[in-house]
């Protein structure tokens, strides 16, 4: 399970860097979300992988082997709302300079007219 | 934790509450409802100065009958390594209080006209306040990744405040460039937080010496991927291209604060270095150092560089903000408690005089032609046949002015003079305290020449910039009358100013304060007791 993991968090990052490094904004954005994506599935990972191990205690005094640790998924829970709402915003800046400069490069402007 | 009263117990989360609570009521009143918003936010600001002064002065023992030393805030009352903690010691207290202040100057300056500019500008700068308190305040690293998004979220919408396809066209990159850093630390975070299984500050710096000689490389290179987010946002070279256009680009009060926001990065890193690679945390200690030392060099000499390149006022100040991150994180590097200190001064010093420049930058080009600006690199300086035009500014509110160029011109040289850190003030007391600290050593090293080498030359490069740009603004005689000016704009410059001047009046208690602040830091045993209890530093 590691490696698959491992490589999907490979695969998103090297295909979010690619985006990120192209020169329409909306690359871009999509960029960003498989990035954070990725991120996201880092934060889990270092939580320890675990299968069918729940992360809640259930008030008995119990042994902590059995649980996942429920840190990193609160941690994940916070990220992805964060990112969630700033590529809204990018979102929202990426039309508004789309409508003012006329073009969709991240330039504001393309290298040959 | 120190003997205080019980409410002063309560002053570091306030510094929190208060500015969201504000900006929450602002967006319920209706937009054409300006005067009442404006009374909300200011009443608010000036609380929040008077709140972080509070804190400054119970932090230092000085209120209450405490001891003084770090102050810690327990949210929900949740024992320290498991809840969150909020935690002023005399650093993050001074950083609040510098904060705040810059804060209040900024928004007096916002209501001469560029609050009116865009929707929500005061819930906007509210939350950026709040964002910054919570960032110096916070002992928790992932509660500082969201205290981080809360300002950044701030600073998007504000940057765009005004609009207009400049700042769309920045703002694209700015805010692309902290959505990339804010995922690198997650990133390291997630690396941090798996080797020490702690996100509490105190609690990590406490694990530190205890990690596996296997996993100390996971956990230093979670700490270098967090570094990295930190050194981009404090504008390190070469990772710092996007700040001197964005800040440009920003309408001035907002420019102003943003001023602060790089040191938001500095003092993180500052903050830990001290905890995590500071004396007694074992194999790590001394971590990246080295690699502070040289980026910071690099980034002094980009922006020595680009004041000296750069005709127009704005990016001078821009750079001007790079040549100081640069100083400071060159000094983090070199470390030791009499440098710690001076960079302390220094940091306070740069970011008011920074502060007030952005405010002056404006009316002071007011006067000047726009096509002479950027064009007017070719032109003499000297030219009889300058032609100075002046702005249609109708809207301005206040009492006009007589004699604006002097108080212009005189508030100018003022600043030029705390940037370039010309004697007699404070700049030039931080700066000499910096290279004294440097060379107060049996052997000194050539990385402590470098760095006195490179003060001196970017001041220099600061004082050629000014004056280049002082004679053609300020002294070339215009055939039209100046432009007017309100008083709302001159009081927050004049305070800032003030400020610095008092900084230089009363640099003797200055001093000692942050002299104590560098001991803490170089001793961060107090900060970990005060925050997980007397047991401090016995495994769970």
């Amino acid at each position: 399970m590691e490696a698959v993991l491992a490589l999907a968090i490979g695969i998103l990052v090297a295909s979010g860097l690619w985006l990120l490094f192209r020169p329409r904004t909306f690359q871009v954005v999509l960029g960003l979300s498989l990035l954070s994506y990725a991120v996201n599935l880092f934060i889990l990972a270092a939580g320890r992988l675990r299968t069918d191990a729940p992360p809640i205690v259930d008030g008995k005094a119990v042994d902590a082997a059995l649980y996942v640790d429920p840190v990193p998924q609160a941690l994940v829970l916070t990220a992805i709302v964060i990112s969630f709402a700033t590529t809204a915003l990018l979102l929202v800046v990426l039309l508004a300079a789309r409508g003012l400069t006329g073009t969709d490069h991240v330039d504001g402007e393309d290298e040959e007219p | 934790m120190s003997a205080a009263p019980a409410w002063l117990q309560h002053l570091p989360v306030l510094l929190v509450v208060l500015p969201i609570v504000a900006s929450a009521l602002l967006l319920a009143v209706a937009e054409r409802r300006r005067r009442l918003k404006r009374a909300i936010s200011l009443v608010t600001a000036v609380t929040m100065v008077a709140v972080a002064g509070l804190l400054v002065l119970s932090c230092d023992g000085q209120l209450g009958g405490g001891t003084g030393g770090p102050q810690v805030y327990r949210l929900a009352d949740w024992p320290a390594p498991f809840g969150i903690v909020l935690v002023a010691d005399r650093l993050s207290a001074m950083m609040v209080l510098l904060t705040d202040l810059l804060g209040v100057t900024a928004l007096v300056y916002a209501l001469a006209r560029w609050d009116r500019s865009g929707p929500r500008f005061h819930a906007l700068f509210l939350l950026l306040l709040a964002g910054i308190n919570g960032a110096f305040l916070t002992g928790d690293i992932f509660n500082l990744f969201v205290f981080f998004e809360v300002l950044l979220a701030a600073s998007y919408g504000l940057i765009l405040h005004g609009s207009g396809e400049e700042r769309t066209r920045a703002s694209l990159h700015y805010i692309t460039i902290n959505i990339a850093t804010s995922l690198l630390f997650l990133a390291g975070v997630a690396m941090i937080y798996s080797v020490t299984g702690s996100l509490n500050m105190a609690d990590i710096a406490v694990k530190t010496p205890q990690v596996a000689r296997g996993d100390l490389m996971l956990l230093e290179a979670g700490a270098a991927v967090l570094g990295v987010a930190f050194l981009v946002k404090s504008g390190i070279w070469p990772l710092n291209f996007w700040l001197p256009r964005t800040y440009a680009a920003a309408a001035p009060p907002v420019a102003a604060v943003f001023a602060i926001m790089t040191k938001v990065g500095v003092y993180i890193i500052l903050r830990l270095t001290s905890l995590l690679f500071g004396e007694g945390s074992g194999a790590a200690v001394g971590f990246a150092d080295h690699a502070l030392v040289l980026l910071g060099f690099a980034t002094m000499l980009f922006g020595t560089l680009g004041i000296l390149a750069t005709r127009q006022l704005t990016r001078v100040a821009g750079h001007y903000v790079l040549v100081s991150s640069g100083t400071l994180i060159a000094a983090i590097g070199l470390g030791g408690q009499a440098l710690v200190a001076a960079l302390l001064f220094y940091l306070v010093s740069s970011t008011l005089a920074v502060g007030a420049l952005y405010l002056l930058i404006e009316p002071v080009e007011r006067n000047a032609d726009e096509e002479d600006l950027i064009a007017g690199i070719a032109e003499p300086v000297f030219d009889d046949e300058y032609v100075g035009a002046v702005s249609e500014e109708a809207d301005e509110v206040g009492i006009i002015i007589p004699g604006t160029i002097a108080v212009l011109g005189g508030a100018f040289i003022f600043c030029t003079l705390l940037l370039a850190g010309l004697p007699p003030l404070s700049g030039f007391i931080a700066k000499f305290a910096i290279i004294s600290a440097l060379f107060d050593q049996d052997a000194i090293s050539p990385s402590a020449w470098t760095l006195a080498g490179l003060i001196i030359l970017s001041g220099l490069a600061t004082l050629v910039a000014m004056t280049r740009a002082g004679i053609d603004l300020l002294w070339t005689p215009g055939e039209d009358a100046p432009a007017r000016l309100s008083v709302i704009e001159v009081v927050p410059i004049g305070l800032l100013l003030g400020v610095c001047l008092s900084l230089m009046v009363a640099a003797g208690p200055l001093y000692r304060y942050v002299e104590t602040t560098a001991g803490g830091l170089g001793a961060p045993r107090a900060y970990i007791e005060a925050v997980l209890g007397s047991r401090g530093g016995a495994p769970r």
